[in-house]
């Protein structure tokens, strides 16, 4: 149990992916503009994020293992998050309409988003069992699902601002992004001082 | 030749993946903290990007419209699994070093964006030119941030130690330290080509121009209202 709170906490604030770890930066940037949009492309992150760890650890171990397919996760891996993004719209459109309207449009953009990959691909590395990778790859989504409210904040504030020339757009939201991840920095050292390392 | 070699310089300047594109910018901002790393990163992004590019070109007549994005992915994948298993075999300091951003190569929006922008509408040889062109490019950006972070935050270049560390701004080595590199490198950009009277505004994601060089754009569905209004 404190194992799974730790990774939680990490997942979260001291190793988040965006912030910290530089994952997921096109999401981040490009979606953060509006504030329902963030809202839908994180439900739609934490969505998937946690079907592709749950599916991804299963196909790892009860398929690529017997068949020592281990070299090829990355590109089975895509694959497999390309099909069930597939599948859950597919579905979703079917059986949820309502949570069809909320995350439909953002799930294709989800398929090429190295933040996906990048968890699937850590629950592995890290040996984490079937629950732990669930856990992890839903609390992955939470941290990024922060980043990017908190962001699209930090941005409503950025419209008023007036930075020098050069700066506009982009450039001046990059600044900010880089202030946001300095109080992400706060965190560093906590999960050990709470979960004992 | 002179057709190619235009093609080369514009993956290099005009059309500079990382700069003037703002596609994979995740890599971009993470490896760019060490030069050796940095130099690494861009050639196996440079590798891939050749391959990936030649293959799918090479194959354009052949890959059926509807699910060419999967085949896409399935020909990148194969390149970066390669280029895993070479660095992984030979180089492990850099394997070490470049961690997970190497099989996210597969996912990096250069590589698909330019399998859908050019490869897919031009001959094998101009994109063998067209990749070597993004790959020196997306190379020589993460470089020049390498040198700035490496030597201010971590006070050495190439592992020589050059600035003691007591002098050392370590946050530039860190991850706020990578988003403000990057936020002034473009706005240097910015203003270097206002200066000779050229206007550029970047964009990221799903911004004006952000759509031109992401290989979803024809699925997605914000595209598809913003063509239907007319925006």
């Amino acid at each position: 149990m404190t194992k799974l709170l730790s990774i939680m906490f990490v997942m979260i604030f001291t190793e988040n992916y965006v912030l910290v770890q530089f994952l997921g930066i096109c999401p981040f940037m490009g979606v953060s503009k509006k504030f329902d949009s963030s809202i839908g492309m994180s439900g739609a992150v934490i969505f998937v994020m946690t079907l592709a760890s749950a599916a991804t650890w299963l196909i790892y171990h009860y398929v690529m293992m017997p068949l020592h397919l281990e070299y090829l996760s990355t590109i089975i891996f895509i694959l497999v998050i390309a099909a069930l993004v597939q599948f859950v719209e597919i579905f979703l459109k079917r059986y949820a309409q309502g949570l069809y309207r909320a995350l439909g449009v953002y799930l294709p953009l989800i398929t090429t988003n190295c933040i996906v990959l990048a968890a699937t691909l850590l629950n592995i590395d890290e040996g984490y069992t079937f629950l732990q990778s669930c856990v992890n790859g839903f609390s992955a989504g939470v941290g990024f699902a922060l980043a990017l409210i908190l962001f699209c904040g930090v941005r409503k504030a950025l419209e008023n601002a007036k930075p020098p020339k050069s700066f506009e757009g982009l450039p001046i939201t990059l600044v900010a992004a880089a202030l946001t991840s300095l109080t992400f920095m706060g965190f560093t050292g906590m999960a050990e001082r709470l979960f004992g390392g | 030749m002179k057709r190619k070699m235009q093609i080369l310089l514009n993956g290099i300047f005009r059309e500079n993946p990382v700069l003037i594109l703002v596609l994979g910018c995740c890599s971009a901002l993470a490896i760019s903290v060490t030069v050796l790393g940095s130099l690494g990163m861009g050639a196996a992004m440079t590798f891939v990007l050749v391959c990936s590019n030649m293959v799918i070109a090479a194959l354009r007549k052949v890959i059926p419209d509807k699910i060419r994005i999967p085949c896409y992915i399935i020909v990148i994948a194969t390149f970066v699994t390669l280029v895993e298993m070479i660095v992984k075999a030979y180089m492990q300091t850099l394997y070490d070093a470049l961690g997970i951003f190497l099989p996210l190569i597969v996912v990096n929006c250069i590589v698909l964006g330019r399998a859908e922008m050019f490869a897919s509408k031009n001959s094998v040889s101009d994109s063998l030119f067209d990749g070597l062109g993004m790959g020196i490019g997306y190379t020589l950006v993460l470089t020049c941030m390498a040198l700035v972070r490496e030597l201010f935050g971590a006070g050495s270049l190439l592992g020589h130690q050059i600035i003691p560390e007591e002098y050392t701004v370590r946050i530039l080595a860190q991850t706020p330290g990578g988003f403000f590199m990057f936020g002034c490198l473009m706005a240097l950009l910015v203003w270097g080509l206002a200066r000779h009277g050229k206007k550029f505004k970047p964009e990221m994601g799903c911004g004006e121009n952000g759509c031109s060089g992401c290989a979803m754009a024809d699925k997605c569905p914000g595209n598809e209202q913003k063509e239907a209004t007319g925006v």
